[in-house]
């Protein structure tokens, strides 16, 4: 059973620590995770921009480096939903189609396997803090990773879970329209930080690095000492500290 | 600002944008409308219980009107004709308007009565009535608004939504001649007394068309105000225009319409007033229209018919929902699109009924592409996926920007090949030792100008995570514990149920 880390090349870069939290969680569970490291990125920035040649060509190493895979798991669930896009961007080559199906098939986010593959919702972590969740648009609008994160967050112990106001709205990052339309991206995330700091919270815990990014650059920008870090982050510091 | 439509051409939606996002007002009185309206729907769409069943019915009569929309669009004809309504086809706004101006000088009209409608706003008919010497007037609150203002509506369903109390008070009062307070049911009592007398005194009435329903022949109105009933039993005349994918087969499908369109819009359960008009007054009838026609506009929509990317385009019941839950629009209002509508659904629509992909579509970038817009929608129009196809037509028509190209090509080099990314990343860790200060980079520069005004953005770490690879792996198996057998039997099952065919959905909601 080849179970693979799609680790996206922003947890590559910037959060190694994502990647590292999600081994070592799932080796608890005796689930040794295999890496391919001839995998890039998703190609979403050139997908979601329109320039599809250009996407095809990194979609194209994603979905040869997860070939041999039975499962592909990744922390975002924006990543792995642009794997789901990988049939429509190959709709017109027939072999890469039914490889593209066959990768969306296999292909999972974080807390979706943990959930629903291995079953478990306690991990057995322990958290003091007051922590607010925000629900990433592509995981929870696009994949349906709703009741995953919650399930999983109950089960940490002494750990507060607040409302975040109005946790639905994006958080303004987008990929290129944070660079191409600044000013309405940064109108959004300051308006995403208004509601966490409205919610009182000491973490701010999310399933995408990305929206974090965002997110968490605004809050330093404003020198606000919220910490945002990513649900396997949390859940396996948890488990360190239990 | 009725530049809005002259003048959007030739500024980009950024510059339109920071016009709005610029003024404190706006973005406050539109904030507090969508925000109340999203919440409505919201514990309205709870309520309904089967909120999602519905919307796949509603869907679904939507998909199968649109693809039959020949047959339909001739039945109501018929239908229509033998109810005593005059039927029209316009292809284009030109000759929707032509065709609208014949019957205002055949009637020597003098003046209409406007009920709520946006097609009419697509063809700029009260600027052509204008022309010939009739005076228009808008009957909905929210337009007369608007139009005292020299406006476009700014909001599909609320037109006035940009506008605060003080600001609408400003607007009547010098209407009135006199200072009115700015006291919701002051300013309305005014509206509804200078309107009284526009209604009694206009030759035609003028009407949008929410669904038109192909076995009866019927015209259906959804309206809270009453004005509407007033425009369409007052005046002798009444001129419907309604765009070509209004219909719907029959009144069964119009209870699932009901159903759906009010709570989407504000999240009433039923709109305050549904008429439905079929023909004019007959002899024992005691009011409504003599003469009556329903001017049927193409318009660009049967450029979408067999279009695989925007069909769904047509399913689109106006409800506004979408707008309601941008958070571009919350910040930016509805103007700044640069067409009649806004928001999602007017970022996909305005290109696609011009099929323009050169020049309008700059629109198409003002969305993160949250999905929220298809979340709202009652229909489930995948506008995200739309606002995509936009882009990427215009890069292969060649209208993409010549620096995002290349900058795309130096992407799909550096990420296509794992060896290149790294050597990318080496370089980055490198390079960024001149402007990290404690963990981040707030310079603002090039790409990361924008970035920066509102963030830290974060500087690369020491090692990436496949430097780390080998050792956290090792490290990892060394505190591991067995897999438990009955997870891998549940794993195996998965496997070979995906080989039959199966196991897509993981669980989740999508």
């Amino acid at each position: 059973m080849k179970v693979s880390l799609f680790i996206t090349c922003l947890s590559d870069a910037f959060y190694p620590n994502v990647g590292e939290s999600m081994v070592r969680l799932l080796a608890r569970y005796g689930v040794r995770l295999d890496f391919p490291p001839v995998q890039t990125c998703c190609g979403q920035p050139a997908y979601n921009s329109g320039y599809w040649d250009d996407a095809r060509k990194t979609a194209a190493t994603i979905i040869e480096a997860f070939d041999e895979s039975d499962f592909v798991i990744s922390p975002s669930g924006s990543c792995t939903g642009m794997i789901h896009h990988y049939p429509k961007l190959f709709e017109h080559d027939p072999v890469m189609r039914v490889k593209a199906e066959q990768l969306q098939a296999k292909s999972y986010e974080f807390t979706q396997f943990l959930v629903h593959v291995l079953g478990v919702t306690d991990v057995g972590a322990t958290f003091p803090h007051k922590v607010t969740y925000h629900p990433s648009c592509h995981g929870s609008r696009l994949l349906g990773v709703k009741d995953e994160p919650l399930a999983l967050m109950q089960q940490v112990k002494d750990m507060e879970l607040v409302p975040l106001p109005f946790a639905e709205d994006c958080c303004g990052f987008g990929g290129t329209f944070a660079v191409k339309m600044a000013n309405i991206s940064g109108a959004m995330v300051t308006e995403k930080a208004d509601h966490v700091l409205e919610s009182e919270a000491e973490v701010l815990v999310g399933l995408d690095m990305a929206c974090l990014m965002n997110i968490a650059g605004n809050l330093r920008y404003r020198n606000k000492p919220v910490r945002v870090m990513h649900l396997a982050e949390l859940l396996y510091e948890g488990v360190e500290r239990a | 600002m009725s530049s809005t439509a002259a003048g959007s051409k030739q500024s980009t939606v950024k510059q339109r944008a920071e016009l709005a996002l610029n003024d404190e007002f706006l973005r406050k009185a539109v904030k507090f409308t969508t925000e109340r309206l999203r919440s409505g729907k919201k514990s309205a769409s709870e309520e309904h219980g089967n909120w999602d069943d519905w919307r796949e019915r509603g869907r679904q009569i939507r998909l199968h009107t649109i693809a039959h929309l020949d047959y339909y669009l001739n039945l109501f004809a018929d239908n229509a004709r033998a109810n005593g309504v005059h039927i029209h086809f316009a292809q284009t706004d030109v000759e929707a308007v032509r065709i609208a101006l014949e019957i205002a000088q055949r009637k020597q009209a003098k003046s209409v009565v406007k009920s709520k409608s946006m097609v009419t706003e697509e063809l700029h008919l009260n600027r052509a009535l204008d022309s010939i010497g009739v005076e228009a007037i808008e009957t909905d609150l929210g337009e007369y608004i608007i139009q005292l203002a020299g406006e476009t509506p700014s909001h599909i369903i609320i037109p006035a939504i940009h506008k605060n109390r003080y600001q609408i008070a400003d607007l009547l009062s010098a209407e009135a001649g006199e200072t009115l307070a700015p006291d919701t049911q002051i300013l309305a009592g005014f509206v509804r007394k200078k309107l009284r007398e526009k209604f009694l005194e206009a030759d035609i009435g003028m009407t949008g068309c929410n669904f038109a329903i192909a076995e009866t022949g019927s015209m259906v109105l959804f309206e809270n105000e009453g004005n509407a009933r007033m425009v369409t039993t007052v005046p002798k005349t009444q001129i419907t225009l309604m765009g070509m994918e209004r219909i719907i087969p029959s009144f069964e499908d119009l209870e699932v319409m009901a159903t759906l369109l009010p709570r989407s819009a504000t999240g009433q359960k039923l709109t305050v007033y549904m008429s439905a008009i079929t023909g004019p007054r007959r002899s024992d009838d005691a009011d409504g229209p003599d003469e009556m026609h329903i001017i049927i506009v193409d318009n660009g929509r049967s450029n979408q018919l067999g279009d695989p990317e925007f069909q769904e385009l047509l399913n689109c019941i106006r409800c506004g929902a979408c707008l309601n839950a941008c958070p571009v629009y919350r910040h930016i209002g509805g103007h700044a699109y640069g067409g009649t509508y806004s928001g999602p659904i007017g970022a996909v629509l305005t290109p696609a009924l011009n099929s323009n992909v050169a020049e309008w579509d700059d629109i198409a970038n003002a969305s993160s592409l949250c999905g929220a817009c298809y979340e709202a929608c009652p229909v489930k129009i995948p506008l995200h996926d739309m606002l995509v196809y936009l882009r990427r037509r215009k890069v292969e028509s060649g209208n993409g920007s010549k620096l995002e190209s290349a900058g795309m090509k130096g992407f799909s080099a550096v990420m296509g090949d794992a060896r290149r990314m790294r050597s990318a990343l080496k370089i980055g860790q490198f390079g960024q030792k001149l402007v990290v200060r404690e963990g981040g980079i707030r310079l603002r520069l090039g790409p990361l100008k924008g970035w920066n005004t509102y963030r830290v953005a974060p500087s690369l770490p020491k090692h990436t995570f496949r430097d780390r690879w080998k050792e956290v792996d090792r490290d990892a198996q060394m505190k591991g514990k067995p897999l438990d057998p009955a997870v891998q039997a549940r794993m195996e099952a998965i496997v070979k149920q995906r080989q039959q065919g199966g196991g897509h959905g993981h669980g989740g909601h999508a």
